[in-house]
This record gives C-alpha cells, sequence and structure tokens, in this order.
C-alpha cells in the first residue's frame, strides 16, 4: 500500500470518532477547572459509565436507555469527587487518584459479579452506531460533509454540547458565577453567590460528559464492556483541555487532534507503510499529548484557584 | 455632635472563636450621613466586627439594629439585600474579568439564565457617571491600577444600592495620590447620603477622613471620640492602652571616624536587564543611621540583595571593615558580622511554618550553640530563644510556636532579635516596620536607635519618610538607581526630600 493513500476522508472521520470520547471529556474537564476543581477522576468515571451503560442496554434491551444510565452513574460517580473536595476539602488529585482505582476495581468486582467473569462483557443485540444519519444537504459538502454531517448519535451530542458550553461560559449568569468561582471564589461568597454550589455543578457536569464519553465507547463505538477501555482517554482529555485553554472549544479542537493522533497510528499499524515494528505506533498518539502539552501549556493560563481548597468560617454561635 | 438619626447599631456584640475572644461586648452607632472610623490595632477585633455586620460570621450574642430594626444577617447576601456594601481590604475582584462582569457579579441583569450585557455596560456607565468614579466599563481588572481597582470595588456596593458602605483599611494599598482621590471620593459619598464606615490602624486617616471615631481595643470599645477634638497622641494612646511615642527621641550620638561598610561605585543589573543601580557609593560609619529614601522600584530592592550578597554585582565594590567583601556568599558575609532585617518578613525574614526558635537559629545554625557535631542542639537553640523572647517582648507562648501564628509585630521582633543578638557591625534594615501597628513601630525603631547608639552602622531602607526622619542621621536619596542628594535631617524637610525622590530638586 502506498503511503500517502492512508491520508484521505476516512482518516478524518476517524479522527473525529476516536476524538470524541476524548473531546466529552475534555470539556467536562473545562467546566469543572473553571469551577476550580481539578478532576483527573474522569478516566475511571468514563470506565463506569462504559460498564453501566453496557450491562443496562444488554438488560433493557436499549441502548438509548443504556446511554441514559451511563450518564447518570458517571454523574453519580462524580459526585464523590465532589463531596470529598468540595464539603471535605480534600486534596483535589488524592481523590481523583482514588477515584480511578476505585472505578478499575469496582467494574471488575461486578463484572465477575453480575457475568460471572472478569474481561470482556456480552456483547449488546443493538449499538448505537446504527442510528448512524447523513444530515441532508450539509453532508454533501466534500470532505466536512462525511467528517462532521454524516456521524452517529452521541458524536453529533458532542458537538452540540461544545457549542452549548461556550454559550454557557460567556453569556449565562451561571456561567459568570461559575468561572468566578475558580477564579476567586471569595469574591463570589461576598457578593452572596454560594461557592460550593458552583463547584458541585462544575464536578457534576464532568461527571455526566464522561459518562456519556464511556456510554460512546461501550454502546455507539463498540458493542461490548471490556475492562480498562478507556485507555488514557480521560487523562489525555486533561492534556487537551489545558492545551485548549481550558475552553470547550479549544479542548474540542484539540481532542480532534489527539484522535488524528489515534487514527493515524492505527492505519500505519494496519497497513504497515513503513518498515518498523508496528508497536512503536501505539505510543504515537501519547506521543502527540506530550508535544502538545509541552509546547502549549506555559501560553494558557489555568483559571487562579483552580484545585485551590475554599473554605468559610461559618461560626457556630 | 451628630444629629442625624442612627442608621446601624450593635448592641453588646460578642464574638467567641475557638480560642480567642473577638469581640466582647462591642456597641457602636453609625449616624446617617457620616464618616465613621473604626480604629484599632492588629487583631483588636475590628474586622470581625465587621463580617459579623456583613453576615460573612454570626456573633455569639448581641444584636444588630438597622434603621432601628432588629436583624440577624446569616449571610452576606441578606446583609446587600438590606443597603449594607463592603469593600474588603484584599479586592474581591475576579482578576481577568471586566469591569463590568465584576460589578453586576451575582446580580446580573437580563431574563432567564442570559445575561443582559448592554444594559449591564449603562448601568455601570450611569452609576460611575452619577458618582464621578469614572473607569472604563470594559477594561479587565488585572489592567487596572489599585486605585482604580478600589474604585470599581466602591462601584460595585453602589450598584447594590448600598447605603451603608463599609471600606476595610482602604489606604493600605494606595500610593499618596491614590490616597487623596480616595478622600475626595468617601466625601463625596458622603455628601450623597450614603454612612461609611472606615477600618483603619492608621491614626492619620482617622484624622484626615472621618467625623466620628470608635476605638478598639482587644475586642472591645476603648472610647468614642469627636474627631474634630481629639489629638493623634491621644488616638494613640486608647490604641494601645498605654502612652506611645509616636516620633522616638533621637539623642546625639559621635558616629565612628573609620567607615564599617563602604559601597564604591556600584552597579547592578535589573532583572530584566539594564542597569538596576549605577555607580553607588556610600559609606556608614559606626554609630550612626544612614537613611535611603525613595519611591518603591528605585533599586532598593537590588541594593539590599547586592549587599547581602544574593544579587551579582555588575561592577563596583562591596567593603566592610575595610575589606573587600564583594566576591564572598551570603553565609560568609553574615559570619562577618553583617545583619540583615529583609523588607518582606514573609518570603524573606522568616519560614513561617517553623518555630521560633529554629528561625532565630537560621543562618547560625551550623554553629555553636545551636549546633553540635552533626545534629542541631534543640535545648540550647530553645533556651538562648527564650532568653530573646523575654528581652525583646516578643507575645508568644513559648519558643516552639511556629512563627505562623505571630502577628506581624512580634514575627519582627523575631528577625530583628535574631539580627540584633548576633551584635552585628553593620545591620541593614529593609523597610521594618511595613503594615506594623503604631505601638509595634515605636518599640521596632526604638530598638534600632539602640543599636546605632552600641556603635554598629545601620543601612535603614524606607519608603516611609516618617521613619527616614526620625532615625536617620544622613538621609541619602536614591531616584532611578542613582543617588541623587545627600541631606541632613535636621537641615531638611519631608517635602524636599519628596521633590528629590520625584527627579526634582531645586
Amino acid at each position: 500500500m502506498e503511503f500517502f493513500s492512508i491520508f484521505n476522508t476516512q482518516l478524518l472521520v476517524a479522527a473525529v470518532r476516536l476524538g470524541t470520547p476524548i473531546m466529552l471529556a475534555a470539556i467536562g474537564a473545562s467546566i469543572c477547572e473553571r469551577s476550580g476543581v481539578v478532576n483527573i477522576a474522569m478516566e475511571g468515571i468514563m470506565i463506569v459509565g462504559a460498564f453501566v451503560s453496557v450491562t443496562v442496554a444488554l438488560y433493557s434491551g436499549s441502548p438509548w436507555l443504556g446511554m441514559l444510565a451511563g450518564v447518570l452513574a458517571g454523574g453519580l460517580y462524580s459526585l464523590l469527587h465532589a463531596f470529598s473536595t468540595v464539603s471535605l476539602h480534600l486534596d483535589h488529585v488524592v481523590s481523583g487518584a482514588v477515584l480511578n482505582v476505585l472505578a478499575f476495581g469496582l467494574t471488575r468486582y461486578l463484572m465477575v459479579l453480575i457475568y460471572g467473569h472478569p474481561g470482556t462483557t456480552d456483547v449488546i443485540p443493538v449499538n448505537l452506531s446504527e442510528y448512524q444519519f447523513a444530515i441532508p444537504l450539509l453532508s454533501r459538502i466534500p470532505v466536512l460533509g462525511p467528517v462532521f454531517f454524516n456521524q452517529t448519535p452521541i458524536v453529533y451530542m458532542s458537538f452540540a454540547l461544545v457549542i452549548f458550553f461556550t454559550w454557557f461560559l460567556r453569556k449565562t449568569k451561571i456561567g459568570l458565577h461559575l468561572r468566578a468561582a475558580g477564579e476567586h471564589p471569595m469574591a463570589l461568597e461576598t457578593i452572596g453567590v454560594s461557592v460550593y454550589k458552583m463547584r458541585y455543578l462544575g464536578v457534576l457536569v464532568s461527571g455526566l460528559a464522561c459518562g456519556l464519553a464511556g456510554a460512546y465507547l461501550s454502546i455507539e463505538n463498540g458493542a461490548s464492556f471490556t475492562e480498562g477501555m478507556s485507555s488514557g482517554k480521560g487523562f489525555i482529555a486533561l492534556a487537551a483541555m489545558i492545551s485548549g485553554g481550558w475552553n470547550p472549544i479549544g479542548a474540542a479542537l484539540f481532542s480532534v487532534f489527539f484522535g488524528f493522533a489515534d487514527a493515524l497510528q492505527i492505519r500505519f499499524q494496519v497497513f504497515k507503510v513503513l518498515a518498523v515494528p508496528e508497536e512503536l505506533f501505539i505510543i504515537f498518539p501519547y506521543i502527540a499529548t506530550l508535544a502538545a502539552v509541552a509546547g502549549l501549556v506555559r501560553r494558557s493560563r489555568p483559571p487562579k484557584a483552580d484545585g485551590v481548597d475554599f473554605i468559610i468560617e461559618r461560626a457556630e454561635g | 455632635m451628630n444629629t442625624q438619626p442612627v442608621i446601624l447599631e450593635t448592641r453588646k456584640i460578642v464574638k467567641q472563636f475557638p480560642k480567642v475572644l473577638a469581640n466582647s461586648d462591642v456597641s457602636i452607632q453609625l449616624h446617617q450621613g457620616e464618616i465613621l472610623a473604626l480604629l484599632g490595632e492588629n487583631g483588636a477585633g475590628k474586622s470581625t466586627l465587621m463580617n459579623i455586620l456583613y453576615g460573612l460570621y454570626q456573633p455569639s450574642s448581641g444584636e444588630i439594629y438597622l434603621h432601628g430594626k432588629a436583624v440577624n444577617f446569616r449571610s452576606p447576601r441578606e446583609a446587600i439585600e438590606n443597603g449594607l456594601g463592603m469593600v474588603h481590604q484584599h479586592f474581591m475582584l475576579v482578576e481577568n474579568l471586566t469591569v463590568t462582569e465584576n460589578i453586576i457579579l451575582g446580580s446580573e441583569p437580563g431574563r432567564g439564565l442570559t445575561i443582559d450585557y448592554a444594559a449591564a455596560r449603562r448601568q455601570v456607565k450611569e452609576l460611575s457617571e452619577r458618582y464621578s468614579l469614572k473607569v472604563n466599563p470594559d477594561s479587565r481588572i488585572e489592567d487596572l491600577s489599585v486605585g482604580l481597582q478600589q474604585r470599581v470595588e466602591i462601584l460595585k456596593a453602589l450598584y447594590r444600592k448600598a447605603s451603608v458602605l463599609i471600606l476595610d483599611e482602604p489606604t493600605a494599598v494606595l500610593t499618596p495620590q491614590e490616597v487623596e482621590g480616595f478622600f475626595t471620593v468617601a466625601r463625596r459619598l458622603r455628601d450623597d447620603g450614603v454612612s461609611i464606615i472606615i477600618i483603619t490602624h492608621k491614626l492619620e486617616e482617622v484624622k484626615a477622613i472621618s467625623d466620628r471615631v470608635y476605638i478598639l481595643r482587644r475586642g472591645k470599645v476603648a472610647g468614642m471620640r469627636e474627631t474634630s477634638t481629639v489629638s493623634k497622641e491621644e488616638l494613640a494612646t486608647l490604641m494601645v492602652g498605654r502612652e506611645v511615642v509616636l516620633t522616638v527621641h533621637r539623642t546625639p550620638h559621635q558616629r565612628g571616624q573609620k567607615p564599617v561598610f563602604e559601597l564604591k561605585n556600584l552597579s547592578v543589573q535589573g532583572e530584566r536587564g539594564g542597569e538596576a543601580l549605577r555607580d553607588v557609593s556610600l559609606s556608614v560609619h559606626p554609630g550612626e543611621v544612614l537613611g535611603i529614601a525613595g519611591v518603591d522600584g528605585n533599586g532598593q530592592t537590588e541594593l539590599a540583595e547586592a549587599i547581602m550578597g544574593l544579587r551579582s554585582v555588575a561592577a563596583g565594590k562591596i567593603i566592610h571593615k575595610g575589606e573587600l567583601v564583594t566576591g564572598l556568599n551570603t553565609k560568609k558575609r553574615i559570619h562577618r558580622g553583617i545583619g540583615c532585617v529583609p523588607s518582606d518578613r514573609h518570603r524573606h525574614g522568616l519560614v513561617l511554618p517553623m518555630t521560633i526558635s529554629e528561625n532565630i537559629a537560621m543562618g547560625l545554625h551550623r554553629d555553636k550553640p545551636n549546633a553540635r557535631f552533626f545534629s542541631l542542639d534543640y535545648p540550647a537553640m530553645n533556651s538562648s530563644a527564650n532568653a530573646l523572647i523575654k528581652r525583646f517582648d516578643i507575645r508568644a507562648p513559648g519558643p516552639l510556636t511556629a512563627a505562623e501564628q505571630l502577628s506581624g509585630g512580634n514575627q519582627q521582633k523575631v528577625i530583628l532579635a535574631r539580627e540584633i543578638s548576633r551584635k552585628p557591625s553593620f545591620l541593614l534594615v529593609n523597610q521594618p516596620t511595613r503594615g506594623l501597628d503604631v505601638g509595634a513601630i515605636e518599640y521596632i525603631h526604638s530598638e534600632i536607635l539602640r543599636m546605632r547608639d552600641a556603635d554598629a552602622g545601620v543601612l535603614l531602607i524606607s519608603l516611609e519618610l516618617e521613619e527616614i526622619f526620625s532615625l536617620a542621621d544622613r538621609i541619602l536619596v536614591l531616584y532611578e538607581g542613582q543617588i541623587v542628594k545627600e541631606l541632613k535631617p535636621e537641615n531638611s524637610s519631608e517635602k524636599e526630600v519628596g521633590l528629590y525622590m520625584m527627579g526634582g530638586g531645586p
């Protein structure tokens, strides 16, 4: 196979599809960190979402119910992070690390409990990719059409969420409050808006988004759950968020870039266009991540109170 | 007496924190349209009282009356809704948001979820024109000067229709020009019917701006005075609880013949390239205080760092007791008897989480009596720290108290105790009383003069002209990295020195 033949529209379609779970998590992370909570638990939340989606889809027969359940499970699981960081004032990174470990343990335990074995679950009868649909007219545009307007449901949802959360941050009252909570929480509290509520909201948004990302992995891109199937996407999403400057749009663009790196890697492996051991290509997306963060992290400015605990003496008298 | 009705009143407010009684029996009255000062040292309970009024803290007992009605604010929101506005000492502004966004935060115009930015901008403009508080509604806070940021804070309160404005240490961070501007604003607001409470520990501020003043001491009201009939001395006495000498008495003292410390044609690079100090020469004799006057940022930091060996020298010589020390590192300079009281006690003077005794040993911690062989000798360190705690009247439970638990004045005393107890022949003192109470200032000034009377050479760098004039035997004016003038305090005035500090002069 000729080297340049792999650079085609299909590669871009694959970039978007592989970038989607990263994008969802990165949007969520942007909202979460803008509220002032560092969330490295996204990998774990994604795994929980993926597992619950498949299980509910299997038992109910409906992938849509599965997706809904995955989103809710992600939201619920993230509330543990909100509770420990905001209410219990735990270190954000420690809490996130614990929740990641817990998520892997929990899903393995539930695998054995429900399916009787670890590893991979049964395959769901209908997955969401069967609901792929082309948007009339727009999907006819060369290159862009197939890439953006002939996609599966959760991919469309993630596009919509990018637009929604950009609007939310810039134009809404709650968006302004949330940004203030991540920059100067005391300024928000002293004009009478609860910082805790904003931070709970930020974490919850990231939990719901990661739940959806998990559902994408297991019941749209795939049709079953495999332990550890998120393979670092929750962490790559952090890189996308940082490189994208804590903005939903920027985060989304970098997610697609990382998706592109992943798609390229797969093609290099499959088509063996270069005479090197194919295993080497697996590290390609991670190197791209590293390079992007190393190159861009100095230019983007994190929210000032990102990861900084907020505590106010509520007098006990 | 003010005949206007009482708008806000506290009755017998008590606030008990787990370990301290911050307010006990505090009753004050604020009249309509007056500027009331609340004077007290750090830790006197001023801020606690204001935070109670503002709903951030709940009082342990006591009542608050607003317009004659008992109120109990459980959150700032309730206080705001009742017409209270507060400008905190550390501004509550989100730096990367615009002026408009900061002012409307929490009370945004617009229906439903979205913000009506056009309306917000218009309202902010109207407000700033009505009160003549000019500020660009679209600027980001991080691009504004501190004076303008304070304006935004005031507008923020007025936007919420505050009829009572509480200002916590409003001039602490302002330049002299900005202070004048602030006073004008405060008077205009008063004339518009806003009642103002100013929390402060500065006597000048009380005299300059307030109509009446309550003095707080150790959580209690120590007195109330009409500002026009009270002297600074009386205020200081009420505030500290004993007579305070506002200007320490400097007795004539014969200085030594041979200089103990000299700089010869010293040039030093600045942080961002360029020369921060150019061709600076000076000499300090034993038994004299040489004052360096200047506006902040004219080379003071670089001068201090070069003297202590923390910054390399581009050209010139540093001489101590006749020997060249330019090439010596900081440790060797300290061992030669060069002492330093740095300008930032939190960042450079102390290691805050460490104990008093560790902080006092620091720098000489490798030597007897602080160390034995390879380990620190804690019993010896503690006993010498204990002696210094007594000698310098450091208010602390003991030598094992962490430095961060001390008040600013006591932290400065720890540093002073460390440096003075080493009997330096030359002592660099950089802004020794920044942010301290009158009581602590008095003490530190007298200790500095005592060093001079014991024939040490003292180099005093200060941004406060008052301090320079009360301590220095000679004054050098530093302007843009150069010594532009030498003066004798007895033949000069603050006004004259101020002129040279701005680069002018007759």
